[in-house]
Formats: C-alpha cells, structure tokens, sequence
C-alpha cells in the first residue's frame, strides 16, 4: 500500500519488475489449492526441488516442496527459531537448515503460511544431496506415508549407460509407485504433453535469464531467486510457460527501453550457490551500492541446465539423463566448466561464491572451482560464509568488510 | 598535505599521520564499546602529541570494522586495501601480507604498485586472532605482552587441536590441571594459530617477502610459529599495529 505522506521515487518504480505481483497471486492460490485437498480429493506429494515432478502432474498430485518452503522460511527471517526447534527434538546444528525447518515446522505448522499441508506420499530424488534421505524417511514415519526413492548415481566424470540404464529402470518403479498410491493407471500421453510443457517452461527460463546477457542487466540473481519458485514448483504446468512469456516480453522491454536493475550498472558479477534467504535485500542492496549487478547464478539456472539431455519424443525416458546430470550431481571439473562458460556468456567481472553451511555438496570443490576460475579466466572472486535459512551463520560486520574488499579489488 | 588514516578495530582504534609523503607520527588506543567516540579520540589524541590543529588536515580516512562509524572521515576504505598500502609504503619489495587483528585474520596478496591482488579472511570464528589469544592469556593468567617471549623457552610445544576458542581454552584449561609447562602450552597456542593462518595464507600464495601487520605481530611467539609452519621468514615492523592506518593516511593522499 502506498503511503501518502512518502513520496513515491519515479526512477525506482521505474526499476521494479511489474510481473511479480502475478507471480504472487499465482503461488498464493498454488498453496491454497495444495492445503485445500480435503474439499477438492487431490492428493498431495511432497518432492525434493530436483526431483521428477513431471508423472506427479500427470497424476494430478500436487507437487509440494519442502525446499521451496524453506526458502520462504528463510526469506520470513523464521529460519532461526525453526531450525532452534528442530535442535531441540535432537538434531545436530550441522544439519541442513532446510531440512531443520522442514522437519521441526511439520510438528508445529510454523512458519509463514502456517505449515505445508499434510503429504498423502513422498518423493526423493537424491539428485541434490545425500541427506534428502535422511530427510524424506523421518518425514515418512512422522506422516505414516509411503516414501519413493528415485536414486541418481553422481556423475564424476562422465555419464554412463549403466548409470542410465539404472535410473531408467526406477522411473518404472515410480510409475507403479504412483499408480498403486493414486489408485488408477498411468496415462503416458498425458505425460509426453506435461514433458512438453515443462521443457517449454525451461526453455523460457532459459532466455528469461538469458536476459541479463544485456549490459545493462534488465534483472539480476536476486530477481532470478524470486522468479524461480514457479520452474521448481510447477513445471510441467501451462501456468509456467504463460507466467514466463509474460515475464520474457517485461524484461526484453525493459531491455528495449533501457531499464537497468543496477542504475548505473559497472560491474558485472556471477554469483554461485543457494541465496542467502534471510539477506536478499541486505546483500542486493550491498551490491547495487558499488554499482555491482549479479547477472547470473550457478543456482537457478539449474532448473533449465539439462534441456540438451531431454527429448520431447521421449520424455519419460530422457528424464533418466536429465535428472542425473543436474549442476550439483556432477564432478568439480564439469561444475567448473559450466561456471566459465557462465563467466563468458554473461560478461562477467568476478565470482562471488557462497559457502553454505547448510547445503555440503554445494559447497564441496568451491575452492577449487575458484582456484581453476581465477587460472583460466583471471577474474578475482569472494568467498561469503553464511548460510541459506539459518541466520546464526551469517556475521554482517565480515562479509560488509569482504564484499567492500573484493569490490576495492576490482575498481583498482 | 596532511592526511590521517584512522583504524577502528575490534579491539583497538589507531591513527596515523602523513605529509607530504612521510609518517609523522601514530598513536594506538582500546576502542571500547562505543567505535563512534573511538575514531574521534584517537584522532584528537594524535593531533594533541603532534602538536597540529584539526583545520591543518585536509583528508581523512578511516578504516577497520569501524570504518563507517567515523562520520567525519572523508572515505572509508578496508583493511585489506589499506594494510597493502600501507606495507608497500613500508616497504615496495613485499609482495604477502599475513593480518592478525583482534577478530580476523587475513592474508593479502599484493603487487609490485601495492595494489591487492587477492586476499582470504578467517571462518566466521575466532580461533587464531587476537580474541582467541586474550582468552588463553586470562586462562594462563599471563600478561598478553609476556606471550610472545615466554614461548620462546618451551621444549616441547603442547598439540591445540580444538578448532573452536572455548574448546581450545578448555584444552588448555586441562593442560595446565596436567602440570604441562606454560612456556610449552604457550608455544601450542601459538602454533595452532599458525597452522590456521597459513592454510588460510596458501590460498592466496605466500610470496615472499612475507610482511606482518596488525597488533599480534607484536608477539614474537606468533610470528616464529607462523615463520616455521611457512618455512618463510616474516618480516615484521616497528609499524605493525598502526600499519592500516598508515595505508588508509596514504589514501587519503590520493
């Protein structure tokens, strides 16, 4: 609501991103939709956020995601008494603060929209960590639901046919998963149309984000951290492929018509690992001061990294590859490939890495995925130690000092 | 022109003053609880040895944690640029800086204009700074300025290995209940900060010559642990302490 008495900056209205209004109002009726089931008799699942979505659509379950609601935990600043909670039911402060909030809100139904409705099954794909099982089964005993396991080899230095030949046969077993669970059949043309319509929407999340090639940057990372939440929560739907259309033609105006994210925009920096929740404003703000722009980041372009290895004439089995080689189930050396190609296509001027304490394979190689950066492409980068929800391991006076630093670094 | 650089640390405020090039004096004070009164004191202070009137300084900057709670300095600037500065002025040939202040410590990689190449901080943590050495002080009830020369007479250096200050103070707290020698719990003091640093050091290259700056390298312990984990030698100057200060003077130069 606009206050009266402050007068509204035209330059800075000018900025701000008009779609997320109906990005808002499309989440909204998403969680109530998935907490009203008990009227409509839809089944909820509960997903990890790289986790096959697609055959839950297919199924009309509504996908939930306890990652998407940690990062609204974060972003509401409850993270720290959540994850306090959870530290009280006994488990370690090295825990996954995700997985923290998720299992101490549950008990609880904390956290802003008051808790995620109650799952009917779990899904797990242990394409984005290990401790998602860990996880998922706690979560599946507390619920007395069953739990699916879809387990994707990492992928060290190449993909393999055994590896493929591995998870292709699991996705057989999640189609009988589902079908004993929902109680129906499995239709697969209404899978190859879902599967057209997910790789549709990452394909325009792919050129939403290609956006900030642009100098200046019509968005930036933290917009991309906003806008994310519907590629990972309703993909495969057409509600995605119609926001981001919208979204798409916003920003090639803003492109068009000269609307910088960053007025003034000098820098140009790449940002690698989950947001830091908690501090988005604080941290964009920090950035936008030194005229500094993240133009892109190694986190949500996940959600659209694995297109070349999907086929829309074969969905169902291409989600084999496609969901084994995401960006944090691959080996340092390709991560490292894939941050320089980044650095290169986005023009940027440094790296700035965020070494989360919550989110360990993330956050393994970072060193030296720095290290190999700074070798072959010469650009200075920062480490930043914190935190994706869990504010207890964020000092504002350090990474003030650090970001102030690197920022000196590069305009000398 | 006369230019001051002012240092708000953690643990201790300090002030230098140039003209025309050359240090003209400095001055190292506690910075309390409040930063704020801290950066005026000091500076008020160093004017008063100096003998120098406030309107005769055309530029100020501050520096440190503090930075920005010096309302009347002209800039803020890191430490980090500000210790290159400042140790290149005192001397060109260095190319390593090792900071050990009260909350952090960093390493600088410099090149030959002075200007940072790259540098890397201490975890969000206090073992190996200042901090964690005034915890061990006031658990050996050792005079800090005593620390440095005390170790240098143990036989045997006692293993630190707790990563985390409490811990280590509690490790130490056992070592003396087990009648082991100051001098050599001392010396393991030292040389778990050592190992911490210079791990922290070799990601960004300790190239030699090796300067260290901030208040610990007024400890001589520190300095040889460092020294011996490195197998470089570390130089150390009679400016240490006031080393930010003299860089953020320098800046405010121009």
């Amino acid at each position: 609501m606009n206050n009266p008495d402050k007068p509204i900056d035209p330059e800075r209205e000018k900025r701000k991103i008009k779609s997320v209004k109906r990005m808002k109002d499309i989440m909204t009726h998403y969680y109530i939709d998935a907490k009203t089931t008990d009227q409509t008799g839809k089944k909820v699942a509960w997903i990890t956020s790289g986790g096959p979505v697609e055959p839950l659509i297919a199924m009309d379950v509504i996908p939930v995601y306890p990652e998407n609601h940690g990062a609204m935990i974060g972003a509401a600043k409850m993270g720290v008494d959540l994850c306090e909670k959870a530290e009280e039911m006994g488990y370690s402060s090295d825990l996954c603060s995700y997985a923290r909030a998720d299992i101490a809100c549950a008990t609880v139904n904390g956290g802003p929209i008051g808790g995620l409705p109650r799952p009917d099954m779990l899904v797990c794909c242990n394409n984005i960590c290990g401790t998602v099982l860990k996880w998922y089964e706690v979560q599946a005993r507390y619920f007395k639901v069953p739990l699916f396991i879809l387990d994707t080899p990492f992928n060290h230095t190449e993909y393999t046919k055994e590896a493929y030949a591995y998870v292709r046969a699991q996705l057989n077993e999640y189609i009988a998963f589902l079908e004993t669970h929902c109680r129906k059949q499995f239709d697969f043309d209404r899978l190859a149309e879902v599967g057209r319509l997910s790789m549709a929407g990452q394909r325009l999340w792919q050129q939403v984000l290609d956006t900030a090639v642009h100098r200046p940057a019509p968005m930036s990372a933290f917009d991309a951290f906003f806008h994310l939440a519907l590629i990972v929560t309703l993909r495969g739907t057409r509600t995605v492929v119609d926001y981001y259309t919208e979204l798409l033609d916003e920003m090639k105006t803003r492109v068009a018509t000269g609307i910088a994210v960053v007025p003034g925009e000098k820098y140009r920096l790449l940002w690698d690992n989950l947001p830091v929740w908690f501090r988005t404003r604080w941290l964009s703000d920090k950035f936008a001061a030194h005229a500094a722009c993240l133009v892109a980041d190694t986190y949500t372009s996940s959600w659209c990294g694995t297109l070349k290895y999907l086929d829309e004439n074969d969905f169902f089995g291409s989600m084999a590859e496609g969901y084994s080689r995401v960006y944090i189930n691959i080996g340092t050396d390709q991560m490292a490939g894939m941050v320089m190609d980044m650095v290169d296509k986005y023009s940027a001027d440094g790296l700035v890495i965020h070494s989360n304490r919550s989110c360990k394979p993330y956050s393994l190689g970072q060193y030296d995925i720095q290290r190999i950066v700074q070798e072959k492409r010469g650009i200075p980068s920062l480490v930043i130690e914190a935190d994706m929800t869990d504010a207890r391991n964020f000092s504002e006076s350090q990474i003030d000092t650090r970001i102030d630093a690197f920022m000196e670094v590069l305009k000398s | 022109m006369i230019t001051v650089g002012i240092d708000v640390g953690s643990i201790s405020a300090k002030a230098a003053l140039i003209n025309a090039g050359e240090l003209i004096g400095s001055r190292v004070m506690l910075t309390g609880y409040n930063a704020r009164n801290a950066g005026e004191n000091i500076f008020t202070g160093l004017l008063d040895d100096l003998g120098i009137h406030r309107d005769a300084v055309d530029r100020i900057v501050a520096t440190g944690y503090g930075r920005n709670s010096v309302a009347f300095a002209h800039k803020a600037v890191t430490e980090i640029t500000c210790h290159a500065v400042g140790a290149h002025f005192q001397d060109p040939a260095v190319r390593c800086v090792i900071d050990i202040g009260g909350q952090d410590s960093k390493a600088i990689a410099l090149d030959s204009t002075g200007r940072v190449k790259d540098f890397a901080m201490n975890d969000k943590c206090a073992a190996g700074t200042g901090r964690f050495l005034e915890v061990m002080a006031r658990a050996l009830e050792v005079d800090l300025d005593a620390f440095g020369k005390m170790s240098l007479k143990a036989d045997r250096p006692a293993a630190i290995s707790s990563l985390c200050t409490v811990f280590a103070e509690s490790e130490v707290i056992s070592l003396i209940a087990r009648g082991e020698r100051r001098a050599n719990i001392i010396a393991g003091i030292h040389e778990s900060i050592g190992s911490r640093v210079v791990a922290m050091a070799n990601r960004v290259g300790i190239t030699e010559p090796v300067m260290m700056a901030g208040g610990v390298a007024n400890n001589i312990g520190v300095v040889k642990a460092l020294e011996k984990r490195s197998g470089k030698t570390i130089l150390v100057s009679a400016y240490a302490q006031v080393n930010g200060a003299i860089g953020a003077a320098l800046i405010a130069a121009g």
